[in-house]
């Protein structure tokens, strides 16, 4: 049996697993078993590809009980509980506390049933929702479809509850996603119907990130954290900390939670967060750097986390402007990154050399047969040559916002120098970044945190219309592909798709890529539990379901 | 007296009352020209211009910003210091628990630093010229000369790390027992202590070596005063003035300038309130602390003035 036929059973309930598994040793052919699936509700699409838990298991039981102190790597006053507005990494840390999705992504971002039962599709278009019965929220209110469609229909709305001038009326972070939820509505108690736009058989995975968590019908106050997570809220002050104790009501058996109460709060210094840690003050700190984590192993009891993902910082050349129209300079920088030096020294080797596609070797989409582009000095020399771009110094904006963008900076100045090209480096501050030099000036850096799907790192990254192309790059045939493959059901045609789509980036876009950035987490060793996630660093951020303290 | 006290005190709550506007209009004018409003700062990487402007309508920055200063003044002498714009939460709520913070460790600093610069300082003056004059002169110098990250970090290093007497953060919510709460402000206290000794006790030197070599000590002195008695008596009365503007100046420092010992201890004060305030362009906020800063400031070097009034026999008695 195919790998990627066990993990399918990710998707379903345990009653079901049971009849799949029996099938699968009962020696059931491929086809046998794609029925099978179907008559769970399971789209073929989908079904062949989604990856499970069965695979991990831990050497130790977890025990219960114990508290924990865990510090995140960013806080301020702007922290919040409202699943839709969540920036941080310190919002989807405490938002996984303390909520759910209707779905949730496993170590290789394919979705698991969370709060619904099943998930069936027509076409992928149309998709019908059950959700589970009896789930209680924190205040005791039973979870209903009306929470459903009041959670995900926030985000159609640019900015909630204009009335109330000071509901923190923040914008939501997923409107480019959730705009294709044409119509949701509740077709009974405890079942939703979505209609989408067009199809898109990834809208499992959707539902199963940060922004789509579910929250109480007509909640005004997102303070209090009443979600139906593994944990209740017991304080939460942004910018300081929240307290979570466990919830015994938890509707999902079997696992955790297991601690009795989490402390979460941010030490937005490396060095101070190391320090903490060292010192025996907190259990778990996210995102240290790769010199202290060499100081940590150095430790005693202590474990460093290494999480491979497919966070990037790349090289941005805006297309449209000089001198990024010309092909010839895009492609000479791209064999002007020396991907090796850049892993090893940038990133102390925690980072996996990277191909200009922003499709991580993670990702059951990632095409592996595209020859990886070397550092090439003559190339480059050639090419730049070729587009006149040897005789005038070239500017290039840097910044720390942009993870390690400054240093990748340096090492690409040194590089051009040796082919006898001038690069003047702009360094500006984090501050501000985003809004005013990302993909504004011709050349510079952005940096893109992972995305579960191929789907919709090309959507919001790389479609022609994508308010985030960062490179100006137009590609019609890339996205007639794109909508193609989001409809096909098929998994052997979408995975070719998808490879072409990669190829077409790789050659042709203005982006270059030149490492994936590996997450590292430090830990004391008696916290257990923890594995790394592709969905993100502190186990996707939602380690506190996980970990067990062993005492 | 009370009447020069008196004058003194309106004078100084006129002017304090026109300096806070003006900084609070300087500060509104100032956070306005930085780049990027509060929700570009929110949105982030997902600013698109819909957001952003969608956002600016909901938190009604899409009015002129002399409307938006008239609107939050007149809320402001109505008491109301506003809203935050990142999170909705009144202005004040969040400043209240902080302000608290900020007030303890500046409390507790006060309470070690000041006795300690005072006994450091009339300890040189008396001696001046000895050994331990030098020793103190010099030691002071290189304790205001280290950098406060360096002299954190390095606590930090030897007393949480290696030795592990004590907790590298300083959280409040872990104080159970007085013993807690020593160990938990330990070591932003003896940092913010060596950043402010040094001002403290050279100008206690100072000033008391000025009134000690006075014709009217020298003459205390011919009369026969004993050594404690011409420094208590005598001399500090006169030399308070200037000591006390130099712990005005210094504990003025403990509110508003001490993000570096709240950011190395992730001690909740308010100095980070304010950076992260800056950082996401929150105004209220941010005018809010900047008006508390400097009412601090005032209020502590009106107190240096009335002191030295009250401490000054000529003043005293006029």
């Amino acid at each position: 049996m195919m790998d990627s036929d066990i993990k399918t059973l990710a998707l379903l309930n345990h009653g079901e697993q049971d009849r799949l598994m029996r099938a699968i040793r009962g020696g059931a052919s491929r086809r046998e078993l794609l029925g099978l699936m179907s008559a769970l509700g399971l789209s073929a699409g989908i079904g062949g590809s989604v990856i499970g838990t069965a695979t991990t298991a831990h050497a130790q039981t977890p025990k219960k009980g114990g508290k924990i102190r865990v510090a995140g790597f960013g806080s301020s006053t702007a922290d919040t509980l409202d699943p839709a507005k969540q920036s941080y990494s310190t919002d989807y840390c405490r938002c996984t506390m303390f909520y759910n999705g209707l779905t949730e992504l496993d170590e290789l971002m394919a979705p698991k049933l969370a709060l619904a039962e099943s998930i069936e599709n027509e076409k992928a278009t149309i998709w019908t929702i059950k959700l589970r019965k009896g789930v209680q929220f924190h205040d005791g209110k039973e979870l209903t479809s009306e929470d459903v469609v009041f959670s995900l229909k926030r985000h159609h709305d640019p900015v909630f509850s204009l009335k109330r001038h000071h509901d923190p009326a923040v914008g939501t972070k997923a409107k480019a996603l959730a705009s294709q939820m044409k119509e949701i509505v509740a077709t009974g108690k405890h079942e939703v119907k979505i209609t989408l736009t067009a199809p898109n058989a990834d809208l499992p995975v959707i539902l199963g990130t940060f922004h789509f968590l579910i929250a109480q019908a007509g909640t005004t106050d997102f303070s209090k954290g009443i979600g139906t997570g593994p944990f209740k809220c017991k304080e939460f002050t942004p910018g300081v900390r929240s307290i979570a104790v466990r919830n015994e009501n938890y509707w999902k058996q079997g696992g955790g939670p297991y601690v009795d109460e989490i402390e979460f709060f941010g030490i937005p210094d490396v060095g101070a967060r190391v320090n903490a840690l060292l010192a025996g003050d907190v259990h778990l700190v996210g995102n240290v750097n790769p010199a202290s984590a060499k100081l940590i192993l150095g430790g005693k009891g202590l474990k460093v986390m290494e999480t491979k993902s497919g966070n990037y910082s790349n090289l941005i050349m805006r297309l449209d402007q000089a001198p990024g129209n010309n092909p010839d300079f895009v492609l000479g920088m791209k064999y002007l990154l020396n991907r090796d030096l850049i892993k090893r020294n940038v990133f102390q080797n925690y980072a996996e050399v990277a191909n200009d596609s922003p499709v991580p070797p993670l990702n059951r989409y990632f095409a592996k047969d595209i020859p990886q582009r070397p550092f090439d000095p003559e190339k480059a020399k050639f090419h730049l040559n070729k587009a006149g771009a040897l005789g005038s110094p070239l500017q290039i904006t840097t910044s720390p916002a942009a993870t390690g963008s400054v240093e990748m900076g340096l090492v690409l100045q040194s590089s051009a120098n040796q082919i006898g090209m001038k690069v003047d480096l702009r360094q500006v501050p984090a501050d501000g970044y985003w809004s005013n030099y990302w993909f504004k000036v011709p050349v510079g850096f952005g940096n893109i945190n992972p995305r579960p799907t191929a789907d919709i790192l090309f959507s919001l990254f790389f479609a022609s219309n994508a308010a985030w192309n960062e490179s100006g790059w137009k590609n019609e045939k890339f996205d007639q592909l794109l909508v193609a493959a989001r409809a096909e059901t098929d998994e052997a045609k979408r995975k070719q798709m998808y490879t072409d789509m990669q190829v077409m980036i790789h050659e042709s876009s203005g982006i270059g890529i030149p490492v994936f950035i590996n997450g590292l987490d430090a830990h004391t060793d008696k916290l257990k539990g923890l594995r790394p996630m592709g969905t993100g660093s502190l186990m996707g951020y939602s380690f506190a379901e996980h970990v067990w303290l062993d005492a | 007296m009370t009447g020069t006290i008196g004058t003194l005190l309106l004078g100084r709550l006129v002017a304090a009352i026109a300096t806070l506007w003006f900084v609070a209009t300087m500060v509104f004018i100032i956070t306005n020209l930085l780049p990027g409003d509060v929700a570009q700062a929110l949105l982030g990487q997902s600013a698109t211009p819909e957001a952003v402007a969608g956002l600016r309508k909901a938190l009604g920055l899409d009015i002129p910003p002399f409307q938006r200063y008239l609107f939050w003044l007149a809320n402001l002498v109505k008491g109301d210091a506003g809203r935050s714009l990142v999170n909705g939460m009144p202005v004040a709520e969040l400043i209240g628990s902080r302000l608290g913070n900020s007030l303890l460790l500046a409390g507790i600093t006060a309470l070690v630093a000041v006795p300690l610069a005072l006994a450091l300082g009339i300890a040189a003056a008396v001696k001046r010229g000895s050994i331990y004059d030098r020793i103190i002169g010099m030691g002071t110098v290189l304790a205001v000369s280290v950098p406060e990250f360096l002299v954190a970090s390095a606590a930090v290093l030897v007393f949480a790390v290696h030795l592990r007497w004590l907790p590298a953060l300083s959280q409040l919510g872990r104080i159970e027992t007085f013993y807690d709460g020593f160990r938990v402000f330990a070591l932003p206290v003896l940092t913010l202590t060596f950043v402010i000794l040094a001002q403290m006790a050279r100008m206690t030197r100072a000033a008391l070596v000025d009134v000690l070599s006075s014709s009217y000590v020298e003459m205390a002195r011919l009369k026969g005063a004993s050594p404690a008695r011409i420094v208590v008596w005598h001399a500090l009365p006169n030399a308070i003035g200037p000591i006390a503007n130099a712990i005005a100046f210094s504990l003025s420092f403990l509110l508003g300038g001490v993000i570096i010992v709240e950011t190395i201890f992730n001690y909740p004060g308010i100095a980070k309130l304010m950076v992260d305030g800056v950082a996401t362009r929150d105004i209220p906020l941010v005018q809010v602390c900047a008006m508390l800063f400097c009412g601090a400031y005032l209020l502590l070097v009106t107190a240096a003035d009335v002191a030295a009034i009250l401490a000054n026999p000529r003043l005293r008695h006029r």
